[in-house]
This record gives structure tokens, sequence and C-alpha cells, in this order.
């Protein structure tokens, strides 16, 4: 009743391909946009924005940048922690030699960094897919890290830690211990808007659509004639500049201080991955689910466990990487397609209610 | 040129001037590279019969060391030394087959037909749930392992052995002969490998696919033990064990997927490159190549050779 799209006609293309072509949709949007840009600044404290809004933030700029790669391209990836942190590093490195740099840019820019080394690190893909590229990204997760923890070039000659030094953009400080978390938040919110809305156009487009088909069949894909190498790297590419991007916002904005090796292990790669899963793969909606599920669900376990139930935090904590990985299965069994598509299948519900034949 | 001197000549003249040295790295290097191969046989084990790959292996290890050191420390007091170890070992097979059945039942037959990227998954999973739950009964700080495996070093010529990794080279031996004799004599043997053959074949002659997935996980369960014990013994249990098995998958990658001999063969040369180049090639990169030498090596060799020294061709068909 609520939810239908009756008597909403389309007059012109234009009106046909919209992004959001169904009005109640548009109103459900412009009432998110809302609570994030004028409500939530108002309320934001130190606590929200670093326990629960920036991890959740952050977490679903790279868990859409790996879902461009697995969910849309097909190409499995377990070295996001790697490229997060070869985002954070180059811009550690272009902010501390481009003092006047503006941070929007010097995010932008990592997030370039990242791509080259994401495009190199995809070359095996054109002989190998499945498990054999799962290894083979593997051996891009440990060397970076080793990388960047053994040459002294990427911190700066100075300690392994690296701390990422105040900036201010548009009279607002954003990085540093003082930056303000309003701030912050608008900074991060305005990246994760602009780029998901990229996203949005890319996998509904022809590139998407090549994308797709390489994951769906890649020998059909290269009869119709989409190229499978100049495919499957500009998918390695969008993908480790978001990664790129998310690992650059991790570092300046998010902890301030990092040291790859803690920062960015394997353990972050599973994290984003399992993101997308449970989110669901091949869906731009199901990335932002999936960040919001993993990114939130440590925080409200430890409030039930710990704060309500009384129980020893590392109990907890066992308690939760049991939690996820019992979640993983599920879903993987239950829904294999993640959260997004229980989103949609209540969608379809809601057409029919409250009365369905 | 200092570069080029130290990468190409500097670590032959190591080599050739300290030959003991060199002797005693090889065969410190072979023994790492058995202990990996005893992670990659599981891996194979379940990835011939049901083409799934078990990125749990490492943690299955973690987990049945965890659960023995667990049930030893449980045992009575008073009683002889061997009992205790015989009984909790006894204990532990017992609960890794039940792990298999219960893994064959909630995981692996609800998802039977699914892509085999969807099983890798859900093994991912597995694999936290088994660190989780490992830690959770048996606590998570680092535990010494002893099960009256000897530890002592041999000299022999300047040249120092530990007795632990000759045990562990002997284990990984017997375990393939034992594993070959199995895969080739019994008759449940010769049904895992008409089930990792072909499927429905299998199924059409009256093989219990089902059955066959609960032997091979019990199988790959124990071969977990093994590893664990031996793992555990020489670095104590702790989580690490669960990354380090994630060597294993170099492992394979050189040695074939589908090929038990690969294992160990692979398992040999990473072992022995990666402390080869730890040692010599220390001036070139200052350490802590362990972390991804191996991975690398497996990358650049899928360049040539997909599908390993010993696996099977790879063959798409449309």
């Amino acid at each position: 009743m609520l939810y239908r799209e009756t008597g909403q006609f389309k007059r012109n293309y234009a009106a046909d391909q919209q992004l959001f072509p169904i009005f109640q949709d548009k109103i459900l949007l412009a009432a998110i946009l809302v609570v994030a840009f004028a409500v939530i600044p108002f309320i934001i404290n130190d606590y929200w924005s670093k326990a629960i809004l920036l991890p959740f933030m952050v977490y679903a700029l790279v868990a859409l940048g790996l879902n461009i790669l697995v969910g849309y391209c097909g190409q499995i990836s377990l070295g996001t922690g790697g490229f997060m942190a070869v985002g954070a590093y180059s811009s550690y490195k272009l902010c501390t030699a481009f003092p006047e740099l503006n941070l929007i840019f010097v995010i932008i820019f990592s997030g370039g960094c990242t791509a080259a080394v994401g495009v190199l690190f995809g070359l095996p893909s054109l002989r190998i897919k499945g498990f054999y590229l799962a290894v083979a990204t593997l051996a891009a997760q440990f060397f970076l890290i080793w990388m960047f923890n053994k040459v002294p070039w990427f911190y700066n000659y100075e300690m392994s830690q690296i701390t990422a030094p105040p900036r201010e953009v548009f009279g607002f400080l954003v990085s540093g211990p003082q930056a303000d978390p309003t701030a912050q938040y608008l900074f991060v919110l305005g990246f994760l808007i602009v780029f998901t809305w990229i996203a949005l156009n890319l996998v509904r487009g022809r590139i998407g659509r090549s994308w797709m088909s390489i994951r769906d069949m890649d020998i059909a894909a290269e009869l119709l004639g989409i190229r499978p190498l100049q495919t499957k790297l500009l998918a390695f590419a969008v993908s480790s500049f978001y990664i790129g991007m998310g690992g650059a916002i991790i570092f300046h904005i998010w902890l301030g201080t990092v040291e790859a090796t803690e920062a960015f292990d394997i353990l972050q790669s599973f994290f984003v991955l399992f993101a997308i899963i449970i989110g669901g793969l091949g869906s731009v909606l199901g990335s932002f689910l999936g960040a919001a599920f993993m990114a939130l669900m440590p925080v409200g376990l430890k409030v039930v466990l710990v704060d309500w139930i009384g129980m020893v935090p590392v109990t907890a904590k066992h308690i939760e990487i049991m939690l996820v990985g019992s979640l993983i299965i599920f879903f993987l069994i239950k829904e294999p397609h993640g959260l997004a598509r229980m989103w949609q299948i209540t969608k379809e519900k809601l057409r029919l209610w409250p009365f369905p034949y | 040129m200092d570069i080029v001197y130290a990468v190409l000549v500097q670590p032959f003249v190591d080599m050739y001037l300290d030959p003991l040295i060199l002797i005693e790295t090889v065969i410190k290097g072979l023994m790492a590279g058995v202990l990996y191969s005893l992670v990659a046989l599981g891996f194979v084990l379940i990835f011939k019969a049901s083409g799934v790959f078990n990125f749990a292996q490492g943690v299955m290890a973690l987990f049945a060391a965890l659960t023995l050191t667990g049930i030893m420390e449980y045992m009575p007091d008073g009683l002889p030394k061997w009992l205790v170890i015989v009984a909790s070992l006894g204990i532990t097979v017992v609960i890794m087959i039940l792990l298999a059945v219960i893994i064959e039942r909630v995981v692996l037959r609800p998802l039977v037909n699914q892509e085999l990227i969807i099983l890798f998954m859900a093994t991912l999973g597995l694999s936290y749930v088994l660190e989780g739950a490992g830690d959770l009964m048996w606590g998570s700080d680092v535990k010494v392992l002893d099960i009256g495996l000897p530890t002592d070093i041999w000299d022999i010529g300047g040249v120092y052995v530990e007795q632990l990794d000759v045990t562990a080279a002997i284990a990984a031996g017997s375990l393939v002969a034992i594993l070959a004799v199995f895969f080739t004599k019994t008759r449940i043997g010769r049904a895992l490998r008409a089930v990792a053959d072909d499927h429905q074949a299998a199924l059409s002659v009256g093989i219990s696919l089902q059955q066959i997935w609960v032997i091979v996980w019990s199988v790959a369960g124990i071969v977990a033990l093994v590893a664990g014990i031996m793992w555990g013994s020489k670095s104590g249990v702790q989580f690490s064990l669960s990354l380090i098995a994630l060597k294993a998958l170099p492992v394979l990658i050189l040695g074939g997927f589908t090929s038990i001999p690969g294992a160990i063969i692979g398992g040999l040369i990473i072992g022995l490159g990666e402390k080869i180049v730890e040692v010599f090639w220390y001036s070139v990169h200052g350490g802590a190549v362990e972390n991804w030498f191996a991975f690398m090596l497996a990358l650049a060799f899928l360049m040539f050779r997909p599908q390993g020294l010993f696996g099977d061709k790879i063959i798409e068909r449309v």
C-alpha cells in the first residue's frame, strides 16, 4: 500500500533511467540524507564518531571497493589490508612532502597510487582465477605490509609507526588529535556520498556490465568482444582506488596513528570480505549493509555481553569471533545473496502488502 | 653495483666459505618444509575428495592442538604420563571425528551443489568458528605442548639438528605412506578416489557421498592433529599457528592442488627457499622475508605453470 509505483509514469528516457526511479525510494533517500547532514552533526560526540560512525563509513567505502572487484568482476582478493596500507602510507608521504596540498586531493591521489599498485597485483588475474588468484593476492598482502615496515623511506626515516599531521579543510581541522568530530564526520560523509554515486553509475553502465559478464562466464564474455585484460585490470584499479582512499581516511581521520603490521593485517582483509559476503556480493547497498553489520556488531555485542551481562571482555571477544563465523555460514546457506537480497525481498512483499495474493 | 654484488655474488661467496652454515640452513629449511607439508596434506585430502578448498585446515590444526593440551590439563593427577598422553590423544581423535560429522551435517550438506567459491567462503567462516571455540574452551594464552617428543639437539660434525624436526619428518613420511596405502589398497580409499574423480558417477555406483565426506574430513582432522602437535611442540600452541598455516597455500600452488607427493615436495621447496633467502640474502632485504617469500615464489610460479608441479592440467570446457 505504501510502497507501490502505480501511477508513477515515466515520460522520457531520462526519467526512466534515474538512479532511484521510484518515488518512495527518493523519499527514503532524502530522509536518510537529512538525518545524515542536518541531525547527526548536531548530536555527534567523540565516542559516536570514533567508535560507530567513522568505522561504518570507512568500511562502507572499502567494502564498496572490494565489492566492485569480488562481487561485480568475480575476482577474489584477500589483499585488501595491503591495499589499505598503500593508501595510508602514500597519503602520509604526500601529506609530508606537500604540506600545502589540500587533504581532499591527498586522499584522492593516494587512491590513485593504490590503483597503480592494484593493477600491478591484478596482472596475474589474466592467467589464474579462483583460489589461485586468492593466493596471489595474499602475496600482495604480506609483501606490502612487510615493505612498509622495512623500507624507511615510507615512514620518513623515523619510527615505523606513522602519525597523521594536523590538516585543515575549508578552515576546519579534520586531521590530527585536536580535530573536531563534526568536521571529520562531514568530511568522510562527503567522500562516501560522492564515491557511492560514482560507483552506482559505474556498475550500471557499460563498464559495470562488462565486469559482470566477465564474472558470469569469462569465455563467453571474450566471445562477445569484451577484452579480459582491460576489463579485469580496470576492476582492480577502481577497486584499489576505493580501498586506498579508505586506507588514507582510516589513517588521517579515524585512527590518526597507524602501524602497518597492526592496522592493516590479514584480519582486515577477512573483515572486509566478510562484510561484503554478509551484505551481498554484487550490490552497492550490500556493501553498506555489510559494513554497518560488521562495524556495529562488535560494539553492540560488547554493550550486551560486557556491560549488561558482565562477561569478561576476552570471553566476549571469543564469542564475537564465533558469532561472525557462524553468521557467515548461516548467510551462505540461507541467503547467499546477503542482506541486500533480504531487503529486496522485503520490498517485493511490501508492494503487495496488506493484500497479498 | 653494490646491490648487484650483494644480490648475485656475495651470497654464493658466503655459501662457499662457510659450508657448515649452508648445510645447517638446508636442513632447517627442509624441516620447516616438512611442517608446511603436514598442513598442506590436509588441504589436498579434502580438495581431492570433495573439491572444497578448506581454508580452515590451519585453524583445525590449532583447534586440535588446543584441545589436546586442554584435555591433558584436565586429566586426573597421579596417572602415569604415557597413559595421560595416550588417553588425551584418543579423546582428541574422537573429538576431531565428531567435528567432521558436525561439519558435514551443518555446513557441507546444506551447501551441496553450490559454487565452489561459496564453499570456500563457508570454510573461511568455519575457521572463525573453530578459532573462537578453541579459545573459548581452552583460553587464548600460549600453551606448552609436551607429549614426550624428544627435544634435544644432535651435533653431527658441527651441524646442529633438532630431534623434534627429525620426528616431524618421520611423522610426515609415515603419514604419507599410510595415506598412500589407504588410498590405493582399501575399499574406502578406492571409493574416495572415485568420488574425487566424478561425484555423479560415484553416486551412481552406490557410494554414499555424505559418508565419504565425513571420512575425508576425519582423516584431514587427524592430519591436522599431527600437524598441530608438531607445530605446537616446536613453538607453543598459540593463535599464530593458524596464520603459519596460511603458508600451506603457496605450498599447494607449487605442488598442485590434487597431488599428495606434490604437497610434500612443494613444502620442502618453500621451506628450503625461505630459509636460504632469509640467511644468505639478509643484507639485501633486512629480515622477516618468511612472511611473504613463499607467496611471491608461488605467484611467480603461477605465471608459468598454473596447475603446479604435479597437479592435473586445468582444462576449461564451455
